[in-house]
């Protein structure tokens, strides 16, 4: 029954996205601008963009200004070459005032969350572009960090553009998501190290992730991350195991498998265990490359292209 | 239970003080107030932005007219709303955590007893994450009632009620039992850790990233705001501890010669308990939990001019300021852009220095 409403929800937002029209996007962008792709203006090639959010940072590299960047937070290591060198402002509940201020920032694009709200608040005050991203687990949301974005950097053609290829995205998405007859049940394993392992519930960015890929969260009866015993585990009996990797430390995919639970589920039955392990950051952060994870986890799930239901 | 575990607190007669260590006392004490006043310019002056102290003048001539230089509106923002702020906070807190230190070794007659050891930092940071956790749902009226002082507030209220739990639970037939003390101090941490525990197990992500960077203790937040709050608390505690002084020397020679001395003792503890529950809950209330001040400053003191609380309240006080501010400026400069958590480094000094202590007092005497 809740698996249900589960699904219906989330195929009625992709509906929903689907039926928003592209050209839309000129409303929260209002400084719109047309034709080609418009040579960069002096002034906002001289922005110096102090970035946090690993979301963030990926949408800025991926607008094409990521050479503008000139910090980041300690969640952004995607794209590389990016990154590579750029000085790690911390973790972004604990920012500096004054160290991000070192850095001579024009803007601050910051996930909604940045702070604390006191460094936030002098940062305003120095007179630095503070822009906030919304940070919403949804497709919708998604097109939503493109567009502040896009404006906050004046890269317009390309945020419309990366729209467009993103939306077009979590369409096929939605349309391969009605052609499962069975939604099956996942687990999402966020950490497992020295006998804890936790796992994403109710209201995570790994459950929005799990309901895009057509699954059911098997610990959705649990609010947020929680850690969950091995008998706790076992009676969520997922059908398949999906591992967060890219972290520094905690039990792969292959440890996992290789756990006493995972046999007692039925992810476990077959003769080889159902545990894969998927990019955290990349299925997480609801970035640009979230509809492509969630598309590989979705063919892992349900290998067989489902025909049916065609509309 | 056997009291010979009593550890009897420094050896000294500080009735008798000689004109000597008076001296001594008094000269730790200007050069304690001068070195402060070094580390707050210090303090001051350091900074990722590499804004030192002779963009002052220029910083404060900026606010007059609206010629509005933004690098001087920029050097004014970080010389008096990040560093000023910062400083007086810290200074506080550094301040507090080592009085609050000598206190608790002097009514206890232990000098291991230490505000982050016996559980009150732990009380008061269970009500403190009870307000931040549960500030808007469960504990809605009390956040609305008193506001920004919800959070120190609660922090005393909780250091108070750990410090009273400690005094009813050790104090047996009027005598402090110091291995009591410590036992009951740890379960009574253990307890209010698992309570914070508990809250953070039923908080969110964010929430949850937000207590465990506030365990480890920081002066990022500092603001105006809360060195406002602060004011009360210090003017309280300025008031409350030269009053206790005589309380505390009476009470090193243990409770029934204090008495003989014609000291109240019963409302000297009362009184040495709710000092150092507001020092405590203040402290951690703006800058979450900072260990090993209220023990490695307050020895430090007794070692340099002995056990007369006349010298070791003031001094532990200045010397406390200072070390906390020593770190901090480590704290916000090693890893600059970020920040390291200051809790963090005064374990790595504190750690060290009270294992020697411990170790000594194990071959010693």
């Amino acid at each position: 029954m809740l698996r249900t409403l589960t699904l219906t929800l989330s195929v009625l937002t992709m509906m929903h996205v689907a039926s928003v029209p592209l050209t839309n996007l000129a409303l929260i962008a209002p400084c719109h601008a047309t034709g080609p792709s418009p040579q960069p203006s002096p002034l906002l090639q001289a922005q110096r963009i102090v970035s946090i959010g690993s979301d963030v940072t990926e949408f800025l590299a991926a607008l094409g200004a990521g050479d503008r960047i000139v910090a980041v937070d300690t969640t952004s290591r995607v794209p590389p070459d990016v990154v590579r060198g750029k000085p790690d402002v911390g973790y972004m509940r604990a920012l500096s005032a004054e160290g991000v201020l070192a850095l001579a920032p024009t803007h601050i694009i910051a996930s909604a969350g940045a702070g604390p709200a006191e460094a936030v608040r002098a940062l305003k005050a120095a007179s630095i572009a503070f822009v906030e991203v919304p940070s919403e687990p949804t497709a919708l949301g998604t097109l939503a960090k493109i567009a502040v974005i896009g404006n906050a950097t004046g890269r317009i053609t390309e945020a419309e553009a990366l729209a467009r290829s993103i939306t077009e995205a979590y369409d096929r998405l939605d349309e391969r998501r009605r052609g499962i007859a069975a939604p099956r049940r996942v687990l999402f394993i966020l950490n497992a190290s020295g006998g804890r392992t936790i796992v994403g519930g109710h209201g995570t960015s790994a459950d929005a992730a799990l309901a895009l890929a057509g699954a059911s969260n098997a610990a959705s009866r649990l609010e947020g991350y929680k850690p969950v015993t091995d008998e706790g585990l076992i009676a969520m009996a997922p059908d398949a195991v999906i591992v967060m990797q890219g972290g520094r430390e905690g039990a792969g995919p292959d440890e996992i498998a290789r756990a006493a639970w995972v046999r007692s589920t039925p992810a476990g039955s077959g003769a080889e265990p159902r545990v894969t392990g998927v990019d955290g950051s990349a299925l997480l952060s609801f970035g640009p490359r979230t509809p492509a994870v969630v598309g590989d986890l979705m063919t892992w799930l349900y290998p067989e292209p489902a025909k049916a239901g065609k509309s | 239970m056997s009291d010979t575990v009593v550890l009897a607190a420094a050896a000294g007669h500080p009735q008798h003080a000689d004109s000597d260590r008076r001296r001594t006392g008094r000269r730790l004490v200007a050069g304690a107030a001068a070195a402060l006043i070094v580390v707050m310019l210090a303090s001051l002056a350091i900074g990722p932005t590499g804004i030192s102290l002779e963009a002052l003048p220029r910083a404060l001539f900026s606010g007059i007219g609206d010629a509005s230089d933004p690098a001087s509106v920029r050097d004014r923002l970080v010389l008096f709303d990040l560093r000023l702020p910062r400083t007086l906070i810290g200074a506080f807190v550094g301040a507090a955590l080592a009085v609050s230190g000598a206190m608790m070794q002097g009514l206890f007659r232990n000098p291991l007893a230490d505000p982050g050891l016996v559980g009150v930092s732990s009380g008061a940071a269970l009500a403190a994450v009870a307000t931040i956790a549960l500030g808007d749902s469960l504990l809605v009226h009390w956040q609305s009632l008193l506001g920004r002082y919800a959070l120190p507030v609660s922090a005393f209220a909780g250091g108070l009620a750990t410090t009273a739990l400690l005094v009813a639970v050790a104090a047996r037939r009027g005598e402090i039992a110091a291995g009591t003390l410590l036992l009951a101090g740890i379960a009574f941490a253990a307890l209010a850790g698992a309570g914070s525990g508990l809250i953070a197990y039923a908080s969110n992500d964010q929430e949850l990233r937000d207590l465990t960077l506030w365990s480890m203790g920081s002066l990022t937040g500092a603001s105006w705001e809360k060195v406002a709050a602060l004011v009360p608390f210090a003017a309280a505690l300025a008031i409350g501890l030269p009053a206790a002084v005589r309380a505390l020397d009476g009470l090193l020679l243990g409770e029934a010669e204090a008495f003989h001395l014609g000291i109240d003792v019963t409302r000297a503890k009362y009184l040495i308990v709710a000092l150092t529950a507001l020092a405590v809950g203040s402290s951690v209330a703006v800058a979450g939990v900072i260990g090993f001040v209220g023990i490695v400053v307050p020895h430090l003191v007794r070692l340099l001019a002995g056990p007369a609380h006349a010298v070791l309240l003031p001094a532990s006080a200045l010397i406390g300021a200072s070390l906390l501010l020593l770190a901090d400026i480590l704290a916000r400069t090693v890893v600059a852009p970020a920040e390291l958590p200051i809790g963090i480094l005064m374990a790595l000094i504190g750690a060290p220095v009270f294992l020697h202590l411990v170790l000594r007092r194990g071959s010693g005497s």
